[in-house]
Order: structure tokens, then sequence, then C-alpha cells
């Protein structure tokens, strides 16, 4: 089974797709390693994680069937 | 017209009634930015009778503004927004109070102006801006609603409201520090659907009124993100940081809620407490302090203390070494360091967590 990763907002700049999903990973560290690789203008995009809808601050284990966001400030009025 | 005529659709809604218009009739609120989000959230406040509001903006009205900011039209391209808008405001409904601010909300005068209501909407369209409401509004004790757009997104939140017993979540508890330019652009730089705004300010007065009356549950614990593409919504639960942030007095002092918005925050490291212990033995690192001088407690090992405040006069005099920057909580070396590095071409360092983390880690 797999986990579904959401990217929010200007995020998409970097991703191009809103979402993806991924094969098990195993924490939310390993998952920004993993998502830096394959998207490399991630690395200076700021965001918090957010682990089936709860913001999460230390990194998080993650299992099949979790939805992780990936969400950054907005600042248009 | 009779006033109570002029409401009764509201007033007989079920659980709305007289009490919760007389509510809206004491309450005073504060928008800060008259644009794509602020003008809807102040025609919806004013129309529902909120007793006064502060309308606060610098800008003029202008042609690209027309296709967002319904309250205005064409004729008025060129005049100041604010003065259009308390004019028109006053036609709508001259039982409000309308308090003009044709000028924009500063470090100076957040605190003199923010005291006198009861919350503040966020209708900025800027990170320095929605930071300095944020800890303006900590240091004062009062609730703000932030809105924000990002291409056919938006977010919408209330921020610091006292509660019994749990410690109040604001902005910094989601982004303690605020982005770089050209870390997210702009509307002006990536465009905007008229349409988004006018939901997300109109929510905004929503939250509002439902923070003024009492009714039903506020946008309060959660971050609220709608997507018009989807017609969807997602909601995130928030919570205060683990090793939250102080914003006191002599935090807002030493920020620099202008120049924060142009610097750039490229190149700059943000290390551990691990890296900073083998970074400040090195003969090849300036480790500099920007507390002010007055914050305790006081540390052997940096090689020179220059306040935030003073920081911008001495950047010239610091030596062509590393730097690493610490400070009490990481927030301000942040900043400090996006100040350097504009000037200087040097590796730059900021201790996160700060001194706080640096002896949480020692003992």
């Amino acid at each position: 089974m797999r986990i579904h990763v959401l990217f929010f907002g200007s995020l998409t700049d970097a991703t191009v797709v809103p979402d993806i999903y991924l094969e098990t990973v195993a924490d939310t560290a390993a998952l920004k390693e993993l998502l830096i690789q394959q998207y490399p203008l991630l690395r200076t995009a700021k965001y918090f994680i957010a682990v089936n809808q709860k913001m999460v601050q230390e990194n998080t284990t993650l299992k099949t069937g979790d939805t992780v966001a990936l969400m950054p400030p907005f600042s248009g009025g | 017209m009779l006033q109570n005529e002029r409401y009764i659709r509201q007033m007989i809604l079920p659980g709305f009634g007289l009490v919760s218009q007389d509510k809206l009739r004491s309450a005073k609120v504060l928008i800060v930015g008259m644009g794509g989000l602020g003008c809807p959230a102040l025609q919806y406040l004013v129309a529902a009778g909120v007793g006064k509001i502060g309308i606060m903006d610098a800008d003029q009205v202008s042609a690209s503004n027309l296709h967002r900011q319904l309250l205005f039209n064409a004729s008025e391209i060129g005049q100041n927004k604010v003065v259009v808008a308390a004019v028109k405001m006053n036609q709508l409904d001259n039982a409000v109070l309308i308090d003009s601010y044709p000028f924009a909300l500063n470090k100076q005068n957040a605190p003199e102006i923010i005291k006198n209501y009861d919350l503040v909407i966020d209708g900025t369209d800027n990170f320095s801006a929605k930071y300095l409401i944020n800890d303006a509004c900590v240091l004062l004790n009062k609730p703000w609603v932030y809105g924000a757009v990002s291409r056919y997104q938006g977010q919408l939140c209330v921020f610091n409201l006292a509660e019994q017993d749990t410690p109040a979540i604001n902005y910094r508890d989601l982004f303690p520090v605020a982005p770089g330019s050209g870390e997210i652009k702009t509307c002006e730089e990536t465009g905007v659907i008229g349409v988004l705004p006018g939901i997300i300010g109109t929510m905004q007065a929503a939250e509002a009124i439902k923070l003024i009356t009492g009714l039903g549950k506020l946008i309060y614990g959660r971050l609220f993100n709608y997507d018009l593409l989807r017609a969807g919504s997602y909601e995130i639960a928030i919570a205060k940081q683990d090793n939250p942030l102080m914003i006191d007095r002599d935090f807002f002092e030493s920020m620099n809620y202008v120049e924060d918005c142009v610097m750039e925050a490229d190149g700059i490291e943000e290390i551990n407490v691990a890296t900073f212990n083998s970074l400040r033995t090195n003969p090849n690192v300036f480790v500099l302090d920007v507390r002010e001088r007055h914050e305790y407690p006081a540390i052997d090992f940096s090689d020179a203390q220059i306040p935030m405040s003073e920081l911008q006069d001495s950047i010239a005099k610091l030596p062509e070494k590393e730097i690493c920057i610490i400070c009490h909580q990481g927030i301000r070396s942040v900043y400090a360091a996006r100040l350097i590095k504009s000037q200087r071409h040097v590796r730059v360092y900021s201790l996160k967590g700060g001194l706080t983390a640096y002896f949480k880690e020692a003992l």
C-alpha cells in the first residue's frame, strides 16, 4: 500500500503535480529527503508537514494509508 | 430607516436575536489592508452593523485592483483607498463609525492603534505585515483573523484567541520565521482570480461576526485551506510549538518588520547545537551575539555582541570570516543573517533555537 502526499499553494511550482502516491516511506524525515531528490526546488521551499490532517513538529513515523500534506504560508491578498 | 429594520433578516435567525445585534453594535474591529480581502470584509461588517471599524491602507486605487476590489470603481483610480472606502461605508450605514488610517501599519504605530480594537482582520498582501500584526496582537492579547491567497487557493485561521487553560496559538507556531523575499511569490507576480479573495475576505468577516457574537465554532486550532478549482477544502489541526517562541516587548522592539521582506534568505545555514559547538571553537568562525545588551544570561563564547537594532551600522566592521549568529531563540539571528548576507559575501550561520536550545542541551 501507499502514502498519499499533497502539495499546497506554490509548492506545485516545484512538483508540478498537486499530489503523488509513494511506496511506503519510514518517516517524515525520509519523506522530505525523498521529495527533495525528486523535486530539487523543494529544498529551499518553506512549509510545514501535516500527517492525516494534523500538523507535526517532530519526525513522525508513517504507515500505509497515511496522507501527508506539505503546507506553505500564503501571503497574497 | 429604523436601525432594527435594517438588521431584521439576521436578527430573526435562530440563536442570533437582539443580543447578537447589540454585541455587533458594541464591537470595534480593525481591518488592515483595503485590498481583495479587506474590501469584502469591510462591506459585510458595516452591513452587519458592527459599531466601529478602523480601516488602514496607504495605497491608492489602481486599475489592476478593480477585478477583485469591488468597493472601488474606475472613476476612483488614483484616489486614496481609505478615503474612498470611508465615504462609501458612510453611505451604506452612517450609524457605523469608521476610523480612517490612510497609511501603513508599522512597528511604531501598531500597538497604539491596535489597542483600541477588539480584534484585527488581516487584509494585507505581504509577510512583513502579517508578522507585524501577529506579534503586535500577541503583545496586546488581541485575536486576529488571518487570511491569504496563493493562485487558486486561500488560507484562513483565527489566531491568538485567549481561552481558559490553553495557551493561544499564533502564526509563529505555524511558521516561526517569515520567508525571505523570493521564497514565496506575491499576487503581483503570480496572479489572482478576483473571486478568490472575495470568498476568503467574506469568510474572514464571518469569523469576525462569530468571534464577536459567540455564535458557532471558529476556525481556531485548525488551518482552513480552500481550493477554488477543486471547490473543496482541506483542514489541518494546528497546535502550539513544543518550545514556543516568546513574543515579548524585547522581541517586538528588536524586529525589523520592513526590511525583512526585501532581503535575500538564500545561503543562510540554520545549524543545530552540535554543529554550533564545533563552529564556535573554529578560529575562522566569528561568533556574533545579536541580543540586546540587557538580555541574560551573559555568555563567554561570543566574539562580539552587536544588538539587532545597531547591526546595520556595524556590518562593514565585521571581520572577513564566516559568521555564526546567535540570539535568544534563533529568530532574530535569522533576520540578522539575512541582513549580513545581503551586504557581505561570507558564509553565515544561525543557531536554530538560539541560546534557549543551547542551554537546554548543555543541561
